[in-house]
């Protein structure tokens, strides 16, 4: 890609107000043309809102966004014919079969009738939906149709793909195949935006991920940037036996120098440590024990932990607020 | 900051054509159509319920309405104005069905594209013109097995048909207006059917207006319903028609010139 260094959408201190929640509090963002940024948050941080702010569908209160060079609001008809959007907002319709669906959209986009049916069979073979072509939406699993969201957003050949919270709600065998398309996707230059609920989607699929919360963004950076500022590593030692639990905690402490936490259910003794030093000490004293493990690791914490240490909650305590919030709406 | 300008695909150059609002609007109102031929239940409030509508007041009420003459003798004078009844019931569907889309998030997938703002509009209304001439077609259909006749000349009960026609297409604007302001489309049928019961029944649709007591006698020498449905008996069976026929053309740019605006503005507000 020549394009690769540039700059695919860019928003500054963008807000919304609607009444007197804010829905975004000044929210800056930058995605280089070709990569992925992973906009990550729980529900009512403000991420939907954002996203129909780049497709053109709301009208920001303060701040200006650019998507390919165009102005969101001045120019928000280039941006259309440049962009697609799959959410739970952007629907199909339900009462027509899938292969309508998205001839329909072709001939929208001015594709001759020839030329619409053969993107709409193309698109259908790809999702593998040519099957299901002919039955009408509503009768569609929910992998299904999210791979028809999808199938529709792609019609136009978009170079700026925007997929609000594509796989809430499915299941892991369906989510895998989201996440296959979207590599591919990127893999032939597409820009996306994602945005997601789930840590590990975001670490997945993101080259760059900031996290939102109540309309502002309380950290950004690449996957592995995020987990280093959440700060301390975690050493993690898992006996074979959980009889020896206790004296595993007992060894990883004297080790340490700090008290462990012990997962009984997992039979998991964990422990935060600045750096890797006293990792040989435990496994020598593991060892003179003659205790067997099945698992040794330092790691970097997990994405959840990450969030925590960012915004002072779990991602899932924040779900049950937003839920609330958003009836008031 | 460099910010790059992507060019939109080169195959979908000609959509910036000065009439693609045209074509576009046409897509969706085949939209429209093919949703009814996939999902003909839907279809109800167009096809069974006239039929029923027809077939109840004929056979139930007809003879004691129509006294000594029975239900043959009130078929010339009910079926126009059921006629009336059944188009503009049929244009509160209209309401129903953008609500509707807008609730699915069907208008933001089309709002997310680089078409003309008002394609979706227009396109709804020119589907919904499909839906009501076919309700018009399947009564009068009805009405000719059951032994009806045009007795002024085939051209004006065309006209008659045509003319029932454009005012459901005048009168569908009120509902496009609710449909995209009210909240829910359950609120736009509850509202519909408040205003529908009253205005059809309470009209010559069914009986003359004489055996009406006052008030109401009242009501229908202003409501469109009585002038429409005097315009359609006179195409249909004879009777003098300039009076009603302009007092009704009348009313149908009164009800586009006050409801269009009102849609249009509340349609701009929310897309």
């Amino acid at each position: 890609m020549t394009t690769t260094n540039q700059v695919a959408i860019e928003a500054v201190g963008l807000v919304k107000k609607y009444g007197t929640t804010t829905a975004l509090a000044g929210v800056d963002l930058s995605v280089p043309t070709g990569t992925v940024l992973g906009v990550l948050g729980p529900n009512g941080a403000g991420k939907t809102t954002a996203v129909r702010i780049l497709g053109t569908l709301l009208r920001p209160d303060g701040g200006h966004a650019r998507v390919g060079g165009y102005d969101v609001v001045r120019e928000a008809g280039k941006v259309r014919s440049i962009i697609g959007l799959t959410g739970q907002y952007a629907s199909v319709d339900e009462d027509m079969s899938g292969r309508r669906n998205l001839i329909m959209i072709g001939r929208l986009l001015g594709y001759s009738r020839p030329q619409a049916r053969a993107k709409a069979d193309e698109l259908l073979e790809r999702f593998e939906l040519t099957d299901a072509g002919d039955r009408i939406a509503k009768t569609y699993s929910g992998g299904m149709r999210r791979r028809l969201d999808l199938a529709a957003s792609l019609v136009g050949n978009p170079s700026i793909l925007y997929l609000d919270e594509p796989t809430t709600g499915l299941d892991p065998h369906a989510r895998n195949g989201v996440w296959e398309t979207v590599r591919n996707l990127v893999l032939d230059g597409t820009t996306v935006l994602l945005t997601t609920q789930y840590l590990e989607e975001a670490d997945a699929l993101a080259d760059s991920i900031v996290v939102v919360d109540k309309g502002s963004v309380v950290a950004s950076g690449r996957p592995a940037e995020l987990k280093a500022q959440a700060g301390k590593q975690s050493l993690d030692v898992r006996p074979a036996e959980p009889a020896h639990l206790e004296r595993v905690a007992a060894i990883v402490a004297e080790s340490t120098g700090t008290r462990p936490s012990v997962d009984v259910v997992n039979t998991l003794v964990s422990v935060p440590v600045s750096d890797g030093s006293s990792m040989p000490v435990v496994v020598r004293r593991l060892d003179e024990a003659g205790i067997a493990v099945t698992e040794l690791s330092l790691r970097l914490p997990s994405l959840d932990e990450v969030f925590l240490a960012l915004t002072g909650h779990t991602a899932e305590e924040k779900k049950s607020d937003a839920v609330l919030e958003g009836v008031g709406r | 900051m460099t910010t790059a300008t992507l060019e939109p695909p080169a195959q979908l150059g000609h959509r910036s054509r000065p009439f693609a609002w045209v074509s576009q609007s046409l897509t969706l109102a085949w939209r429209n159509i093919v949703r009814i031929r996939q999902n003909p239940e839907a279809l109800a409030d167009v096809t069974f319920q006239p039929i029923i509508f027809l077939a109840l007041f004929l056979f139930v009420f007809g003879g004691a309405i129509a006294g000594g003459g029975g239900w043959r003798s009130y078929l010339p004078v009910l079926l126009p104005g059921l006629l009336v009844q059944t188009v503009v019931f049929a244009t509160m569907g209209t309401g129903v069905g953008l609500n509707d889309d807008f609730a699915k998030g069907v208008f933001d997938r089309f709002r997310s594209l680089p078409i003309a703002r008002i394609s979706p509009l227009i396109g709804a209304v020119l589907g919904d013109a499909v839906r009501y001439s076919l309700s018009i077609v399947i009564l009068m259909t009805s009405g000719f097995v059951l032994g009806f006749r045009f007795h002024n000349g085939v051209g004006n009960g065309l006209l008659a048909m045509l003319i029932v026609l454009l005012f459901a297409l005048s009168m569908c604007w009120i509902w496009v207006w609710l449909g995209l302001t009210m909240k829910t489309a359950q609120g736009v049928q509850g509202i519909a059917f408040l205003v529908m019961f009253p205005l059809t029944f309470g009209s010559n649709i069914f009986v003359p207006t004489s055996t009406l007591p006052g008030f109401l006698q009242a009501f229908t020498k202003v409501s469109p319903i009585t002038y429409l449905v005097n315009t359609e008996r006179a195409l249909m069976g004879g009777g003098a028609v300039q009076k009603p026929l302009l007092i009704t053309l009348a009313w149908m740019v009164g009800l586009v010139a006050v409801f269009a605006p009102l849609a249009i503005r509340a349609y701009r507000r929310r897309t």
